[in-house]
């Protein structure tokens, strides 16, 4: 830009005439720096968008392969006797839901605390925090955790410890999302259900809740979605179970803990079921994403 | 209530108490609410509690040594964290090392760059790399980046740097593809949506008037960045990378599946090593109940824990004035 109007050549005067070359080539040196890093900074986002699309494209291309009906219908077999993942999935899908079962509730309230009660508060400002460390605390701590509380004391691995690991999982992404949908509310809302007679816990409940449960749901989707490929705290508390089992009190089978015993063996079919283990749970995982996402657009 | 049904809306009732206070049904729920925020704080306590008082016979058998002993021998039951410590330290730095220009490029990219219909799609498929579960990304790393590590990047880099003193020796050993740097690779791809997504956020708080100025007075895009954007985000930006960095310390599956799992430092950056979380995940299975092994593993996930807290804490710290005004 700087570079545009300077360059009078005809100057007599050389001073001038050096001035204006010295800020021509500064210009072009400066608009050569942006162009560089420009290129650098979209070749970043073109191999975060490559690892993406080589994540996506290797498990459709191993996982399809294997893709058949008795993935869904058969439970795990030794190897050679091709069997399914019927135990796994079933597994998988009643700890996360016990766990959000769980861990749902006391996220709303939590959530409800921060936002409704707890404004500017000493104690509000120290569970968000712990809320906030909560939810990237490394999950693998939190199945130890359910190990040395329930597993160890109770004498053995069950479903029901696989679920509690996850609902602790659960509450911090509800908490989160919850308090951030309770605080688009507007104050003018509460306010008319207050001027009518309602009682707090009435206006939140039947005001804000209302007003805000597109978002509360897009929350407590994506704690599913984080909960539903969880291997870590599963290897220690739930432990996998490679028969069929609906007992929550004896160890049950879960779909990424069979991904990881079967994509490290050395038989071909396990392999091959991982791969199409691997393919579901991540569909279904970026499919509750994307739906999560969709609702909360149309909200906000 | 009845007096307010007949008082009109405009005269102030400046004397009645707050509706709600006394009733019974506001006291029950603001105390399940309040309960459940203390219930948050006990959570934290009881993890802490809990792994300390599992790892307390380990603490107790070899004291502080136990956090600088670099054996791990099941059989003479001897145990150190000095490796895995390491491990998990090096490859955690290594990864944000990777993974911050990258992140910083994909942020700067869809806040300044990137025409505006393409933000928001490109944006949500960053994101989404954040939602694939960490075992998918195990299994990508093991059957497809190390395959590509040991036949063609680490021959190549062992060739070029052959002879070299210091960068002969970081890369040194044999091309298994396997090792810290592998394992390093994979989690920056895991942490690059966590530390891009808060760079563009706080990006988009810095306000359009101190922007436009600087593009006034002639500055390039890259000139705004760096002299308006970075600095008046410059703390919320450390806080995104600490996030990341929290992240990637408690990584366990994708790591378990490429580390190459050796109980020894390796000096080599393609040397095989162990990280807190995938040696917790890989010997819990052999560990009985009650045995000093499983004792070891648990103060193992203790001293994670801290450093965890500490990075997520500064990071919270760091990012609160920005995000939660």
């Amino acid at each position: 830009m700087s570079d545009m109007p300077m360059a009078t050549a005809g100057t007599p005067r050389p001073a001038h005439d050096r001035d204006a070359n010295v800020a021509v080539r500064l210009g072009r040196r400066r608009r050569r720096i942006d162009r560089v890093l420009a290129g650098f900074c979209w070749l970043a986002m073109l191999i975060a968008l490559a690892a993406l699309a080589s994540i996506l494209v290797t498990l459709v291309w191993n996982g399809l392969g294997g893709m058949r009906l008795s993935v869904l219908t058969e439970v795990t077999k030794p190897p050679g006797s091709h069997g399914g993942l019927l135990n796994a999935i079933v597994g998988s899908l009643m700890q996360s839901a016990i766990g959000t079962l769980i861990g749902t509730p006391i996220g709303l309230l939590v959530g409800t605390y921060l936002s409704e009660y707890a404004a500017g508060s000493a104690l509000g400002n120290a569970v968000r925090f712990v809320s906030d460390v909560l939810l990237s605390a490394p999950s693998i701590l939190i199945g130890l955790f359910i190990y040395v509380l329930v597993v160890e004391p109770s004498g053995g691995f069950s479903g029901i410890a696989g679920c509690l690991a996850l609902a602790v999982l659960v509450i911090p992404i509800v908490v989160r999302t919850t308090e951030d949908m309770l605080r688009l509310i507007p104050t003018s809302l509460r306010e008319a259900a207050m001027a009518l007679g309602a009682p707090k816990w009435k206006t939140i409940v039947f005001v804000c809740y209302r007003a805000a449960r597109d978002g509360i749901v897009t929350g407590i989707l994506l704690a599913i979605a984080r909960v539903a490929g969880e291997t870590a705290p599963l290897l220690f508390t739930s432990l996998g179970n490679l028969n069929w089992s609906l007992d929550l009190t004896k160890p049950m089978s879960s779909l990424p803990v069979t991904i990881y015993q079967y994509a490290g063996s050395a038989f071909e079919d396990w392999v091959q079921l991982a791969w199409v283990g691997a393919l579901l749970i991540t569909a279904g995982v970026l499919a509750l994403n994307i739906l999560a996402r969709s609702a909360l657009r149309r909200r906000t | 209530m009845s007096q307010a049904v007949i008082t009109p809306a405009i005269a102030p009732a400046p004397s009645r108490p707050r509706p709600g206070t006394s009733r019974l049904g506001d006291r029950v729920f603001a105390g399940m609410a309040g309960g459940a925020g203390i219930f948050v704080l006990v959570l934290l306590g009881a993890i802490i509690v809990m792994l300390f008082i599992g790892g307390l016979p380990a603490f107790r058998a070899f004291g502080p040594g136990f956090l600088v002993s670099t054996d791990w021998d099941p059989v003479r039951q001897v145990f150190g964290a000095a490796v895995p410590i390491y491990g998990t330290v090096v490859t955690s730095l290594l990864a944000l090392i990777l993974a911050v220009p990258l992140a910083f490029g994909i942020a700067y990219t869809l806040t300044e760059l990137a025409p505006m219909w393409l933000r928001r799609p490109v944006g949500t498929a960053v994101e989404l790399l954040a939602a694939i579960p960490s075992i998918i990304y195990g299994m990508w790393g093991f059957f497809v980046i190390v395959p590509i590590m040991s036949q063609h990047l680490q021959p190549a880099v062992i060739d070029t740097f052959d002879g070299i003193p210091v960068l002969q020796d970081l890369f040194a050993g044999p091309p298994f593809g396997t090792g810290l740097l592998t394992a390093a690779l994979i989690l920056a791809v895991m942490v690059i949506p966590f530390i891009a997504a808060t760079m563009r956020d706080v990006f988009l708080t810095v306000p359009a008037v101190y922007k436009e100025s600087a593009y006034g007075v002639g500055c390039t895009t890259w000139e705004v960045m760096r002299s308006i954007v970075l600095p008046y985000t410059r703390t919320s930006v450390v806080g995104g990378v600490m996030l990341g960095l929290g992240r990637a310390l408690g990584e366990t599956m994708a790591v378990t599946f490429v580390i190459g799992n050796s109980d020894r430092i390796a000096t080599s950056l393609f040397g095989p090593g162990n990280t807190i979380s995938s040696l917790v995940a890989l010997e819990f299975p052999e560990s009985p109940a009650g045995s000093l092994k499983l004792a070891s593993l648990l103060a193992l996930g203790f001293i994670l824990f801290v450093i965890a807290f500490i990075v997520l804490a500064i990071s919270r710290l760091l990012l609160r004035p920005r995000l939660h005004a």
